[in-house]
């Protein structure tokens, strides 16, 4: 099985549950996925989240954010395009495991679902920043 | 998301239904903070949630710390699957208060 599927959205905290909503019907038709799409939808709504506090500043937006969701002999990838503030890969932190504070969570929970995290610096078209998330899919 | 309240024996206990992500997290967090103020233990009841994100997580947090620094209690009640999991991955199922 693999596939390519993409959706643009628009740059409003709104637009995660559509995000959510996107993934939900993909990963539900593909049976390799469906076990692992609470984490993933988790994971991918975290991502978006991070476009629109950081690179948006928590500000709607004319913009839009692209997400590529590609699945190809068990390897998963997600990517994410944007065209707001240029991310700072030294910046962007997850939470120390003992600090109880709000906060970092995302990147956290990103870091603990996917194998790999890349920040991909070569431009693609006229995004500003591209986020690509890669794991590798066990199936039985 | 919706919510509604009930009060019993100076328990507030308020029902969360829906999905609780950062479009949301404030209006949950609105709900929730007045009812640490006013009452000596607040039940936060999840078992309608379906899903829940870092910022939900950031709400359970936040609450939690404001309710021990004025000497109260929240407690999570019933709380669904999809929710206990992100918790748990957030690994906060020994400091929250989860019944």
């Amino acid at each position: 099985m693999s596939f390519t599927l993409h959706a643009d959205f628009e740059i409003k905290s709104s637009s995660l549950k559509e995000v959510r909503n996107f993934c939900r019907e993909i990963f539900q038709k593909n049976q390799e996925l469906e076990n692992e799409q609470e984490k993933l939808i988790l994971v991918i709504s975290e991502a978006a989240q991070n476009i629109i506090k950081h690179a948006y500043e928590n500000k709607d937006s004319p913009d839009k954010m692209r997400l590529q969701i590609s699945y190809n002999d068990n390897e998963l990838q997600i990517d994410l395009y944007d065209k707001g503030k240029p991310v700072i890969e030294e910046d962007v932190k997850p939470r120390d495991l003992d600090d109880i504070k709000p906060g970092g969570l995302g990147t956290f929970f990103i870091k603990q679902v996917m194998d790999e995290i890349i920040f991909n610096k070569e431009k693609t078209d006229d995004w500003v920043n591209h986020l690509i998330l890669k794991k590798k899919i066990i199936t039985q | 998301m919706t919510y509604n309240v009930t009060e019993e024996n100076n328990i507030s206990t308020i029902y969360l239904n829906g999905e609780i992500d950062m479009d949301v997290g404030d209006k949950a967090k609105e709900a929730i903070m007045p009812l640490i103020e006013s009452a000596n233990e607040i039940h936060i009841n999840l078992k309608d949630v379906q899903y829940m994100d870092s910022s939900g997580i950031s709400v359970l947090i936040e609450s939690h710390q404001k309710a021990v620094e004025l000497g109260k209690k929240v407690v999570l009640k019933e709380i669904s699957k999809s929710v206990l999991k992100v918790i748990m991955m957030a690994k906060l199922e020994q400091i929250l208060n989860i019944e």
